[in-house]
C-alpha cells in the first residue's frame, strides 16, 4: 500500500540523518505541495500500529506491553510513545529468563529510565517445572511461557501487547491482531474469531487474556528501516563483529549469531535484500523438530 | 521454519520504491489455491535456500508425493488433514510490485478465516478447477469479494492439464463466472487458463495454452493497484479516545478519509456540536503545522471544552456524516444461530458501539446456491439485507459515498458474527448541523461567580426511591439561595412530565432520560449556576455518561439510605403499588440499583438530620472549589 512512486527527499533525509533529521524532515513536509501523497510505507505501518495500540488501550482494562528488549519490542515501545504522545500509559513487562546477554540487561536498565517506563521484571520458574517431552532448547524457552503465566496471575492483566510479526515464522503468520487466549494462556489456532476492517474481538472471557499484536503486519526490513528513520536505540549485538551478528536475540545459551559483515543499519538492510536465510535461523528452539515451535505457541509462547 | 522473504520496502538504501499490493487467493476447496501460491513463490525466485529440498525430503519421509501446497500448509494439523485452516500471509515480488499474498481457506467451515484474510486485500485471485467448474464456494467467495468491497479480481482456471488444455472448456467456465461476477458489480480484470502444478500460465505462456493471448498470473498481479487512502473524500475522523495525560485534552483517532489541519471548523457527530481545531498534536515534535491526511493516526485539541467521546465522528462543517438511529445494510452472517427479525445485536461502526434491534430482514439468500431462494432469517454463511434500529444515534455514511465509514460489524456474545455494507441511513428529523450556530452567553463565568460566590456545578443525587434525594435537594437549594447563590433544581420526575415525556422506562429510555438531564444541568453549570439533579439513576454506566458530559463540574452524592427504610417511607406510594404488581420496572423492588463507586459524598439519611446532611454537602462543595468564602476580585479582571 505505499503511495510514493520514487523515494522522496523526505525519506532520504530521514534515512541518513540522526536526531536533528526528524525536525528537518517535517519542515520539508510543510513545503510539499498538497497534491503529493503524504504517506510512505513506513508512515502507513506506523499509523496502523498506533491505531491498534489505541484500540487496545480503549477496550481493555489492564494492559501490559511485553518488552523482550529486542529490535521489535523497542519499535513497539516507540510506537506506544507516539500513540500516547510521549507517555507509555501501561507497564512494560520483561519476563526474564535470567539468561539474556549482558548487553540486553544494560540496555533495559538504561532505557527503562530514559523512556520513563513503568518497568516490571518478572522471573521465570526453574527448568524442572517445564514439559519434559519438549526438546532441550524449546524446553528452555518454554520457561518464558511459565514465567508469563505466573505474571498474568500476579497482576491480573487482561491484555498483553506482544511484538510478533507475520513474516518471522509460519505459525505466527496465522495470528490475529487481537488474539484470544484460553484460561491457561493457550492459543486455539483452529477456532480463531473473524477479524476484519480493523474491528477487533476485545472481550476475553473471565479469567482469560488477549494478546495484542500491533506490529504483526511489519517485516524484518520494515523494523530496521523504521529504527533508522526514527533513530531508535538498538543493542549492539545486532551489528556485525568479527564476521558475525545476531539477527534475533533470545537466551544467550540457545541463540547463535549468523555470518554477516553488516556493521550499521544501512548494511543490514542491504543484506536483507539478498539473503535467503530465515531471521530465526539462529534460534535453536525453532529447529529441533518440525513442530517444536508450533507446540510452544499453542501452549502460549509468543 | 521461515519460508518468507522480507520484501523490499520503500526506504531501502538503494532500491527504488515499488508499490505493495495485497492479494487474496480465494475459491472452492481443493481447486488449487495453495498449489498456486507455492508455484508463484517458486516461479518468482522467492523460496529460501533449501526450503523446497527440505519439504521434498519431509514428504519422502512420510511416504507422500510432494505437493506445492506443502509450502504453505506449514502447520502440523493442516498437513494431517490436507486442507488450509487459516489464512497465512507471504510475500514475493513481481516485475513492478511487492506482493503480499494472503492464502484463504476454501472450505465452508472456515469462511470466517477467508473473510479475515480477504478483508485486508487490495485485489483478489478467484481460482476455479477446470474439471469441476464453478462450485458453490466459488460463487460464495465471489459474492463476499463484492461485500468486502474488493473491486480488482482476476480469475484463474486451474488444472487445465486435466481437461487437455481445452480452449472450449475454458470458454464455458470463463463465461459462467464472468456473468456471475458482473451481476455483482465486479468486472474480472483477466480470466487465465493455468496448470499450477506444471507451471503453465503462472509466470509464462506455454505451447499447451498457445491459444490464450491474455496475461499470465504474474502479469495480472503486476497490473493490480494498491488501495489508496481516501484523501479526496470529506473528512471523517472517528474518535478513538480522549487523552488527558497532561494539561492537554487530546482527541485521538485515525483519519478514515479527507484531511484536517489546525484552524479547521469542525462538527462533532452525532451531537452536531461545532468547534475549531486548535492544534494537531504529535510526538516527539508537536504541534504539527502540516495538513494530516487519510490513513494517519492523529491527535487534535479543540478551541473549546465540549463533551466528546469515543465513537463520535468529526467532519468538516457542511460535509458532516449523517446522524441516524436507523440503518439499512447488506450483510454476511457467520454465526451458527441464524439472524432473525427481532434479534438484539451489538453493532460496531467506526469506533462507535451500540445495541441494536433487527427490525426487518430482506433478500436473505445462500450466495453459493444457484437459485436465489429467499428465507426470512439469515443462516450461517448466507447474506441478506437488514433494517436495524439503534439504541444510540450513530454517525454513518452510505457505503457508496464513503466505504470507510459505510460498513459495520455485528457482534454476538463478544465475538464478531457478521458484517456488511451500509446501503442507506435514515437521517430522521434532526437539524442539519450547518444550521446550528451556538451563541455564547454575554456574561463571563467569573462575572457570575463573583455575584454568586460559587462556580458552576452539577450536583447529582442518586439513590433508591424514598432515600431522601428530593428532601436533601430542596433543603440544599434553599440554603444556597439564602447565601446569595443561584441553585436550580432538576427533579427527574418533574422533567419526565415535560421535556422527557416521550420516554418510558426501558433501559434505552432511562439512559436517554439521564443524558438529557445531564445536558441541561451541564448547560446551567457552564453558566455559573448550581444544577441540583435528583434522579434514581440506577445504572452506573448512565451516571458515568452524565459525569463525562458535565466533566469537572460533576459532584455525585450517593444517598445511601437502607432499602427497608426507603420502602417504609414510600413518599410517593410507589413501593406499595409495585408490590401490588402495578409498576413492573420500579427500581425499589427490582434490585437493579448499582451503587456508585468513586462518588464525591455518601449520605445515609436514616441516621442524621437534614440540616446536618446539608452542612456536609456544603463542606464538600467548599473543599472541592465550588463554593468560596471571598468574593473574587473582579476589578483585577477589568
Amino acid at each position: 500500500m505505499h503511495l510514493l512512486d520514487n523515494e522522496s527527499g523526505t525519506a532520504r533525509l530521514r534515512a541518513s540523518e540522526p536526531r536533528e533529521g526528524i525536525k528537518a524532515s517535517r519542515k520539508i513536509l510543510v513545503e510539499a505541495p498538497a497534491t503529493v501523497p503524504s504517506m510512505d510505507h513506513l508512515d502507513e505501518l506506523e499509523a496502523q500500529s498506533i491505531y491498534i495500540l489505541r484500540e487496545a488501550f480503549a477496550r481493555l482494562k489492564k494492559l501490559a506491553l511485553l518488552w523482550s528488549l529486542g529490535k521489535d519490542s523497542n519499535v513497539m515501545i516507540w510506537l506506544a510513545r507516539k500513540a500516547f504522545f510521549g507517555r507509555v500509559p501501561f507497564p512494560a513487562m520483561h519476563v526474564d529468563t535470567g539468561k539474556k546477554f549482558p548487553e540486553m540487561y544494560a540496555f533495559r536498565d538504561r532505557y527503562a529510565k530514559e523512556w520513563d517506563l513503568d518497568l516490571r521484571v518478572e522471573p521465570c520458574p526453574p527448568i524442572d517445572s517445564v514439559d519434559p517431552t519438549l526438546p532441550p532448547a524449546a524446553r528452555s524457552a518454554a520457561r518464558k511461557t511459565e514465567g508469563l503465566k505466573l505474571a498474568l496471575v500476579k497482576h491480573g492483566f487482561d491484555g498483553l501487547i506482544a511484538g510478533i510479526r507475520r513474516d518471522e515464522e509460519a505459525t505466527r503468520a496465522k495470528e490475529r491482531v487481537f488474539s484470544p487466549r484460553g484460561l491457561e494462556g493457550e492459543w486455539d489456532v483452529r477456532d480463531q474469531p473473524p477479524e476484519f476492517w480493523d474491528h477487533f474481538n476485545a472481550s476475553p472471557p473471565q479469567g482469560a487474556h488477549l494478546r495484542i499484536h500491533p506490529i504483526l503486519h511489519w517485516t524484518e526490513a520494515d523494523i530496521w528501516a523504521y529504527t533508522r528513520r526514527e533513530n531508535i536505540p538498538i543493542i549492539p549485538l545486532y551489528l556485525a563483529k568479527d564476521g558475525k551478528r545476531y539477527r534475533s536475540l533470545g537466551d544467550a545459551d540457545i541463540t547463535f549469531p549468523v555470518a554477516s559483515t553488516a556493521s550499521n543499519i544501512d548494511e543490514i538492510l542491504a543484506e536483507l535484500e539478498d539473503t535467503k536465510v530465515p531471521e530465526r535461523a539462529g534460534r535453536a528452539l525453532d529447529h529441533e523438530t518440525e513442530d517444536a515451535f508450533e507446540r510452544l505457541r499453542v501452549a502460549g509462547y509468543l | 521454519m521461515n519460508m518468507v522473504l522480507p520484501s523490499t520496502i520503500s526506504a531501502t538504501p538503494n532500491g527504488t520504491t515499488r508499490p505493495q499490493v495485497r492479494i487474496v487467493i480465494v475459491g472452492h476447496v481443493d481447486h488449487g489455491k495453495s498449489t498456486l501460491v507455492g508455484r508463484l513463490l517458486h516461479e518468482t525466485g522467492s523460496l529460501p535456500d533449501g526450503k523446497l529440498e527440505m519439504l521434498k525430503a519431509v514428504s519422502a519421509r512420510r511416504g507422500m508425493p510432494f505437493e506445492w501446497s506443502f509450502l504453505l500448509d506449514a502447520l502440523q494439523t493442516e498437513r494431517d488433514q490436507g486442507i488450509t485452516i487459516d489464512t497465512t500471509q507471504i510475500r514475493f515480488r513481481t516485475h513492478s510490485r511487492d506482493v503480499v499474498l494472503i492464502d484463504a481457506p476454501g472450505h465452508a467451515e472456515f469462511l470466517r478465516n477467508m473473510i479475515t484474510g480477504a478483508s485486508q486485500a487490495d485485489g483478489a485471485v478467484l481460482i476455479i478447477d477446470a474439471l469441476e467448474g464453478v462450485r458453490d464456494q466459488t460463487r460464495r467467495h465471489g459474492y463476499l469479494l463484492h461485500l468486502l468491497g474488493i473491486k480488482q479480481v482476476a480469475v484463474v482456471v486451474n488444472k487445465m492439464d486435466r481437461v487437455d488444455f481445452s480452449a472450449e472448456r475454458f470458454g464455458e467456465i470463463s463465461d459462467e463466472i464472468s456473468a456471475h461476477l458482473t451481476g455483482l458489480g465486479v468486472k474480472p480484470s483477466a480470466v487465465i487458463p493455468i496448470s499450477a502444478r506444471d507451471g503453465d500460465g503462472v509466470a509464462a505462456h506455454t505451447p499447451r495454452i498457445g491459444w490464450y493471448k491474455g496475461p499470465s498470473v504474474v502479469e495480472a498481479l503486476d497490473a493490480l493497484e494498491p488501495a489508496r487512502p481516501a484523501e479526496t473524500l470529506p473528512l471523517r475522523l472517528p474518535v478513538q479516545a480522549i487523552y488527558k495525560f497532561d494539561d492537554r485534552r487530546i482527541v485521538a483517532g485515525r483519519i478514515e478519509s479527507g484531511s484536517l489541519k489546525a484552524g479547521d471548523e469542525i462538527v462533532i457527530m452525532p451531537a452536531g456540536k461545532i468547534a475549531k481545531i486548535k492544534t494537531v498534536e504529535g510526538w516527539p515534535v508537536t504541534p504539527l503545522a502540516t495538513p494530516q491526511t487519510a490513513g494517519r493516526s492523529v491527535g487534535i485539541t479543540l478551541d473549546r471544552e465540549l463533551f466528546i467521546e469515543r465513537g463520535d465522528v468529526i467532519g468538516h462543517v457542511a460535509q458532516s456524516p449523517r446522524d441516524t438511529r436507523r440503518i439499512h445494510a447488506r450483510i454476511f452472517w457467520l454465526h451458527d444461530k441464524p439472524l432473525s427479525k427481532g434479534d438484539q445485536i451489538l453493532i460496531r461502526l467506526g469506533t462507535r458501539e451500540t445495541r441494536a434491534n433487527v427490525v426487518a430482514i430482506d433478500k436473505a439468500v445462500d450466495p453459493g446456491a444457484l437459485s436465489n431462494e429467499e428465507t426470512n432469517s439469515i443462516a450461517r454463511n448466507h447474506v441478506g439485507e437488514i433494517d436495524i434500529s439503534l439504541a444510540q444515534p450513530i454517525a454513518a455514511d452510505p457505503y457508496h459515498e464513503n466505504p470507510r465509514t459505510g460498513r459495520l460489524v455485528i457482534e454476538v456474545n463478544g465475538r464478531i458474527a457478521g458484517g456488511g455494507l451500509v446501503l442507506s441511513v435514515d437521517a430522521g428529523q434532526r437539524a442539519v448541523p450547518v444550521d446550528i450556530v451556538p451563541v455564547e452567553s454575554a456574561l463571563r463565568a467569573d462575572e457570575r461567580s463573583a455575584r454568586y460566590r460559587h462556580g458552576g456545578a452539577v450536583l447529582w443525587f442518586t439513590g433508591l426511591p424514598g432515600s431522601g434525594k428530593s428532601t436533601l435537594a430542596l433543603a440544599l437549594e434553599r440554603r444556597l439561595f439564602r447565601n446569595g447563590g443561584s441553585p436550580i433544581l432538576l427533579d427527574g420526575d418533574t422533567l419526565r412530565a415535560g421535556l422527557n415525556s416521550d420516554l418510558g422506562f426501558s433501559h434505552a429510555d432511562r439512559s436517554e432520560n439521564i443524558r438529557r438531564l445531564a445536558e441541561v444541568a451541564t448547560h446551567l453549570a457552564r453558566n455559573g449556576h448550581i444544577a441540583i439533579v435528583a434522579a434514581v439513576s440506577p445504572a452506573a454506566s448512565d451516571r458515568a455518561a452524565a459525569r463525562r458530559i458535565a466533566d469537572s463540574a460533576f459532584r455525585e452524592i450517593y444517598v445511601a439510605t437502607p432499602a427497608e427504610i426507603c420502602e417504609s417511607r414510600d413518599p410517593k406510594g410507589h413501593y406499595a403499588k409495585a408490590r401490588a404488581g402495578g409498576l413492573p420496572s420500579f427500581t425499589g423492588i427490582t434490585n437493579d440499583y448499582e451503587p456508585p463507586a468513586g462518588n464525591e459524598l455518601t449520605i445515609d439519611t436514616s441516621s442524621r438530620t437534614v440540616a446536618d446532611a446539608v452542612d456536609e454537602i456544603e463542606r464538600m462543595l467548599a473543599e472541592s472549589g465550588i463554593l468560596f468564602e471571598e468574593v473574587a476580585d473582579l476589578a483585577a479582571n477589568i
